[in-house]
């Protein structure tokens, strides 16, 4: 379980990063290309787990793209290990940090930042002073999301993690092997863990972008 | 998971109308490819088409209890059809030992399996989850009974199922793994660098048992298919996919 959190905690703090400038530059973009871009982030949502587990199985292994330069890097693989899981997340995890951000710097007035601007910010400036504070609820619904997604993963953990205890065997793998050795008990206390936390995850989510929208 | 099981019940549901002479057997993955050839041996025997529904045996089993429409249970254990006929989920008397398994070494890139495995700096071993899967029980068995536990467990990478073990070691990810004789015949496997089977007296044998399920009692043709798996045609079949030693 804890093993799970620090998964899901470190993969929601890179998606940050790298979703936010994602987000703004397709919430802003006239570009041509922008459908495919948003296409490609929004795959993970409709791929099945087992493509994107076995591609990155693929790429993360010693002799894939990246896995290759890992181990030419640090001398290990990316693959059964925690690092990987990391990757494997953000990428499984994307669609659920881009979506939520990108709705809520398009719904952001254009004249705010125009007038920031003209009053002398950099684009940065503007960004981090208008921008960002005016799309709370999009970080709060990107960040809860990510989370509690990165922590229901099983089908690319299942193909990338190794079942290895106290580096990739999150819980929702755990309750598999209680499941298949037929100890229903261990695996009905940690999955009603798990639905407690969505509940209550979502609710809280809810009843903040309601406060929210009222003002 | 969860997707899959979706399609599965979508499966279910859309499926085709069953005429009378169709059974539905459930097959633990490791046994899929005989199980397809037996199919179409037994269908051309009989008339009796088979329908196939593939799954890891813990996961059958929980779906046998949970009422799924299975007539005929070929597992990869002697436990799970056992605890079916204790509960009533299966037909009394019906059990019997049809394949039994053979656990190998094999490793795409090395060239000698041993040397793989005892080498602490070659790579990850992978097994198949030993609380699970009945191939992963027998290795860890093997590698007690011959010492080599303590250095292996420590970079071991467990596959969900033995299918799942032989992918991590045929995409290079872990060095040497061990895996089900009947895997060897896999299509589109890489060439491999060494294969080496593990001495039959080391694990305790791998019993892949048989049932008939309640549902089935009085289906003719689902008792038909359980006699056609002794016959001389059919053990041809497994042993030609690496099963042996048939009672």
């Amino acid at each position: 379980m804890w093993l799970s959190i620090q998964l899901a905690t470190f993969t929601t703090a890179i998606l940050v990063l790298i979703a936010t400038p994602i987000a703004w530059w397709l919430s802003q973009t006239r570009a041509p290309w922008k459908p495919a871009v948003q296409a490609v982030v929004a795959m993970p949502i409709v791929l099945p787990p087992t493509v994107l587990g076995f591609y990155l199985l693929i790429l993360l292994g010693p002799d894939g793209a990246i896995g290759g330069w890992w181990v030419q890097l640090t001398g290990s693989a990316l693959t059964f290990s925690f690092t990987g899981l990391v990757i494997a997340s953000c990428v499984y995890s994307l669609p659920f940090a881009v979506q939520p951000l990108q709705n809520a710097f398009e719904s952001l007035p254009r004249q705010y930042l125009e007038r920031a601007r003209t009053l002398g910010a950099s684009r940065l400036d503007a960004f981090f002073s208008v921008a960002v504070p005016l799309s709370v609820r999009g970080f709060v619904s990107g960040i809860v999301l990510s989370f509690a997604h990165t922590l229901g993963e099983f089908g690319v953990v299942l193909m990338v993690g190794g079942n290895i205890p106290g580096e990739t065997r999150v819980v929702s793998i755990a309750i598999y092997d209680h499941v298949e050795s037929l100890d229903y008990a261990a695996a009905h206390r940690m999955s009603l863990v798990l639905i407690g936390f969505a509940f209550v995850v979502l609710a809280t989510m809810f009843v903040f972008n309601r406060r929210w929208g009222d003002r | 998971m969860r997707a899959r099981a979706i399609m599965l019940s979508l499966a279910l549901v859309s499926g085709p109308v069953l005429a009378a002479d169709t059974i539905t057997v459930a097959v633990a993955s490791n046994f899929s490819r005989p199980a397809a050839e037996l199919a179409e041996g037994f269908a051309g025997e009989t008339g009796v088409s088979v329908r196939i529904s593939i799954g890891s045996t813990g996961k059958l089993y929980a779906q046998i209890v949970n009422g799924a429409p299975f007539d005929v249970f070929l597992a990869a254990d002697t436990e799970r059809p056992k605890l079916l006929e204790q509960s009533g989920d299966a037909v009394a008397d019906s059990r019997f030992t049809y394949a039994q398994g053979a656990l190998v070494l094999w490793s795409r890139d090395a060239e000698d399996c041993l040397a793989a495995l005892s080498d602490e700096d070659s790579g990850r071993v992978a097994l198949a989850n030993p609380q699970t899967a009945p191939y992963g029980k027998a290795a860890v068995e093997f590698l007690k009974a011959a010492g080599g536990w303590e250095s292996v467990s420590a970079r071991a990478v467990y596959g969900e199922n033995i299918n799942q073990t032989l992918q991590f070691v045929a995409t290079g990810n872990a060095i040497v793994g061990f895996i089900a004789k009947s895997q060897l015949g896999a299509p589109q496997l890489p060439e491999p660098g060494c294969v080496w089977e593990v001495p039959v007296a080391s694990y305790a044998l791998i019993e892949q048992q048989a049932v008939l399920l309640e549902r089935a009692a009085s289906n003719d043709n689902a008792r038909r298919f359980l006699e056609y798996l002794r016959s001389d045609d059919a053990r041809d079949i497994m042993s030609r996919h690496g099963y042996g030693g048939l009672q």
